[in-house]
């Protein structure tokens, strides 16, 4: 299998804080890996070292085969990033914003314009193409953004809790779109406070005070701590942590 | 009471924990006192100087020597005519010149007097105003210096403001100055910005549903920048008058009852401010945007309101550090008490009223 | 009746948006009562009515006796309120922020210390700390003490588990439990449906307007149809599978599982579908009845008003 990211101790401290401490896991191509932990477990962090943000202070990483020490730019170009909080400019309208990120991953002229018709066809925007994002309800913001994220086709995307206050159709509907973006071999980095989604992913990784704590499917986590949710399994592990956020 | 009480407190740990704050309430005017008191001085040393004679005699000889033994003026250069004068001027070699008629210390003996040309280069009229006034200046003490028993004085026009700072004391233009800007637009900027700040971080709903009277939070932000301003007053005068050799001429207490008024207006105003926008960033913009401009240009001591087109004469009446300029001056270089400054005192009481009224009329006890 | 809300109505104009339509509610004193929809529901601005904070276009709200027009300060006195974002003063202390809003309200902490100390105490052995500098349950918790600090009537609470993790969320409706069992009266807003059965009764809110008030367990009986949950090997495929049986009514991934009901009931009805499933190539399948959630509520009410609206 491919390996999309790899790390191996990865750790970050801010002077005494060590924020992530010697993480060690791999990501597979077309996976969908979600990353779990409670606020302050280090999860930040470790996702800007990811997308070559952030200087790692040790360890080892590659994303796509290149390395966060010296290679960001090369990172940056392949990849994908989306948040709750950043997403679109409310006041571009839909294709304006598709055209502007285009740009941005420098998609060529005929590359922007079949991918711009590909998003607002499958997201069955054609009618709001020319309407200002801040007109558009939560959750079609949140699936646009998501398909601008993904429209230069990066190997890798990571979403930053993309669904926190979406209603449970529009949530379901966002994995979809996961859903498929996997199957088109795009590997997906995904965190969530929805225990539900973590369901969704194919493995979980659980962040505590910095460590990761357990990397498994949720089916074997669930088995591991012997209960019947992953919301029991979190709550067994988020308990134990000393430092919130 | 206890409320209002608390809220002003609260106000001062914001302020004394904000360090951004602090520099630029106590930074800003010792900054503009040694900014202003040593490179942007209006006082004008060694100015290149040059003099035609064309009378030759002693007392264009002693004229001369009062001119050069001026630091304001260099050792001055010696020219023949009005020829040469002119192209020393197009040269850039001197700013000022002065033309001694033929027969000078004859005619001045006469009931007409003579005639003292002073040319000066308007390029810069600022300095060429100053520099034309320091060598009338000198004209003149000269003139006085050698009255013979019995002679009427000889009528040289002067501005009356030379009449007030014979040493021609660079401080005396910018302390003025100095105060009515740095008070006036802290205090704008201080109060629109930290009610904007409740604005933005959401405190402001908090205590819009409290009991408390929404008007009070108001004049309780007011409150503690009104006293620090003082206290910003204070320091400014202590700078001006240890490092700036300054004199207060009248009275203090009035120095400060006026100031206190112009802090109020500046308050008012940023009240205003801060009632009309949502976001420190505007009220930021607007208070340095819109204020800072006009009040730099208008308020008159950086550049002679007499000096300006009449629009911007008419306009520069809206602009409350005009008038607050015009006491200070009144009070800290003049001398003059409450008889000369009660207009002035009067027009920024009204300012005050009008921005006051505009802005609890403006003020909503709900959002949006 | 502590709460009492009749046909609220709120329309803003930039940008234009009906936020809430005709809204009607009761709440009781004591009770804590659950508002529930996503962001953009209109959860914020009927609280912001509530508090006295907007004005409503349409419609009469009286809280703890009080008309939210006309009696502006009594009314303000009698509620705490807590907003969606951190609301506190970022530079003052824990005791600091704490004693401003007693003093504010005209009270002092020692007054109303029995009120605020199981949650107080956990936060106390910080307070010179300052509130910027607290974790998210920290700040959740010193905010809640200075919204409760002078005693209110009604505590309104706009989503105060958002972006709190799920241990802190789970300390936090415990503590709610206990001010409670005070006599005051609650009204919560969250987006996340697992809080809801902790309410005593909830009010589904969706794009301004109620789909269903009801308690929790009341809701979850008037789901329309039998509900089963469904497993197998391979659950996308078998969710693209599913969503091509004409014979069932609903049909949505839920966790480990896939929810779905049948537009007609017959005892053969999962049978047959397995075997279908099973002649597809599916293994692992593994169906049984459930109960709805407030969720697949939620979800049915959803679909329900979006087909009677289009």
């Amino acid at each position: 299998m491919e390996v999309v990211i790899k790390a191996e101790k990865l750790s970050k401290a801010f002077g005494d804080f060590i924020a992530t401490n010697a993480i060690s896991f791999e990501v597979y191509k077309g996976e969908i890996f979600g990353f779990l932990g409670a606020n302050g477990a280090g999860k930040t962090t470790a996702i800007r070292m990811l997308c070559g943000l952030s200087k790692p202070s040790s360890g080892e990483a590659t994303i796509a085969g290149f390395d966060i020490y010296r290679e960001t730019e090369s990172i940056k170009k392949n990849i994908g990033y989306m948040s709750q909080k950043f997403s679109l400019y409310e006041d571009l309208t839909v294709a304006e914003n598709l055209r502007f990120y285009g740009g941005i991953y420098g998609l060529g002229r005929k590359e922007l314009k079949e991918a711009s018709e590909a998003v607002i066809k499958n997201l069955g925007l054609e009618q709001e193409r020319k309407k200002l994002v801040s007109s558009l309800p939560l959750g079609w913001k949140q699936k646009l953004a998501f398909s601008v994220a993904i429209m230069h086709e990066p190997k890798l995307v990571f979403l930053d809790e993309p669904t926190g206050g979406v209603d449970p159709v529009t949530r379901r509907q966002f994995w979809d779109l996961i859903h498929q973006a996997a199957a088109r071999g795009i590997t997906v980095f995904v965190t969530t406070h929805y225990m539900d989604e973590a369901e969704y992913c194919d493995r979980i990784s659980m962040m505590v005070d910095g460590e990761m704590k357990a990397l498994d499917t949720p089916r074997n986590l669930k088995k591991q701590f012997g209960v019947d949710s992953m919301d029991a399994v979190f709550y067994e592990m988020a308990r134990g942590a000393k430092r919130s956020d | 009471m206890k409320q209002f009480i608390i809220f002003i407190r609260k106000e001062f740990w914001h302020v004394f924990r904000d360090p951004k704050t602090m520099l630029l309430l106590f930074g800003m005017p010792i900054a503009q006192i040694v900014l202003f008191g040593f490179a942007l001085t209006n006082e004008i040393k060694n100015v290149n100087i040059a003099i035609v004679d064309q009378s030759g005699d002693w007392a264009a000889q002693e004229l001369i020597q009062k001119i050069q033994a001026n630091r304001s003026f260099s050792q001055g250069l010696l020219l023949n005519s009005e020829a040469e004068v002119e192209e020393a001027f197009r040269q850039g070699k001197v700013k000022v010149a002065v033309m001694i008629p033929p027969n000078f210390g004859l005619d001045r003996r006469r009931t007409e007097g003579s005639q003292i040309q002073i040319i000066a280069d308007a390029s810069d009229p600022n300095t060429a105003t100053t520099l034309t006034n320091y060598a009338t200046a000198i004209i003149q003490d000269y003139q006085k210096s050698d009255l013979l028993p019995g002679q009427g004085p000889l009528q040289i026009e002067t501005q009356t403001r030379m009449i007030y700072n014979p040493e021609l004391k660079g401080a005396t233009n910018f302390v003025p100055g100095v105060m009515a800007l740095v008070l006036f637009l802290v205090g704008v900027l201080m109060t629109s910005v930290s009610i904007v700040r409740e604005k933005e971080t959401g405190t402001m709903e908090v205590l819009l549903v409290s009991p408390f009277n929404p008007i009070l939070v108001i004049i309780a932000k007011a409150v503690p920048y009104f006293f620090l301003s003082l206290v910003n007053l204070t320091v400014i005068l202590i700078l001006s008058v240890l490092l700036m050799d300054m004199e207060i001429a009248g009275s203090l207490g009035l120095l400060y009852l006026s100031s206190a008024l112009l802090i109020l207006t500046a308050l008012s105003l940023g009240l205003l401010i801060s009632n009309s926008t949502a976001s420190q960033q505007t009220a930021m913009l607007i208070s340095l945007m819109a204020m800072l401009l006009p009040t730099v240009m208008l308020t008159g001591f950086m550049f002679p309101l007499e000096n300006m087109p009449w629009p911007l004469q008419v306009i520069s009446n809206i602009v409350p550090s005009k008038w607050y300029y015009i006491i200070v001056q009144a009070i800290m270089i003049k001398g003059q008490g409450l008889a000369s400054v009660w207009r002035e005192m009067l027009v920024l009481m009204g300012m005050t009223t009008v921005f006051l009224t505009l802005s609890i009329r403006k003020f909503k006890t709900r959002l949006a | 009746m502590e709460v009492r809300v009749e046909h609220i109505s709120k329309r803003y104009q930039k940008p234009e948006l009906q936020a809430l339509k005709d809204i009607s509610f009761e709440v009781e004193k004591g009770e804590l009562f659950g508002l529930i929809g996503p962001d953009g529901a209109g959860k914020s601005t009927l609280f912001r009515i509530l508090t006295t904070l907007l004005l409503p276009d349409e419609g009469h709200a009286e809280v703890a006796g009080f008309d939210v027009r006309k009696d502006l300060r009594a009314l303000r006195s009698a509620v705490g309120y807590m907003p969606g974002r951190f609301s506190l003063y970022q530079d003052l202390s824990i005791e600091e922020n704490l004693r401003f809003f007693a003093t504010l309200f005209g009270t002092t902490i020692e007054a109303n210390y029995d009120l605020i100390k199981d949650i107080y105490v956990q936060i106390e052995p910080f307070k010179d700390r300052r509130a910027g500098q607290l974790s998210g349950g920290m700040k959740q918790k010193l905010a809640l003490c200075c919204a409760l600090i002078h005693r209110p009537k009604v505590l309104f609470l706009d989503e105060p588990t958002t972006g709190v993790d799920a241990v802190s969320r789970k300390e936090f409706w415990q503590m709610l439990k206990g001010l409670q069992a005070e006599g005051i009266s609650i009204l919560v807003s969250t987006p996340y449906m697992d809080e809801a059965s902790l309410c005593d009764r909830i009010a589904l809110i969706q794009e301004g307007h109620i789909l269903s008030i009801d308690q929790p367990k009341g809701l979850q009986e008037k789901y329309p149809r039998p509900l089963f949950a469904l497993r197998a090997q391979g659950m996308n495929q078998l969710l693209d599978s599913l969503r091509d049986k004409p014979e069932l009514a609903s049909v949505y991934a839920f966790g480990e599982y896939h929810h779905l009901s049948f537009k007609e009931q017959s005892p053969q009805g999962m049978e047959a579908l397995l075997a279908d499933l099973r002649s597809q190539g599916f293994q692992d399948l593994e169906a049984h009845s459930i109960e709805a959630g407030v969720e697949d509520c939620f979800i049915e009410l959803m679909q329900k008003s979006d087909g009677s609206s289009n």
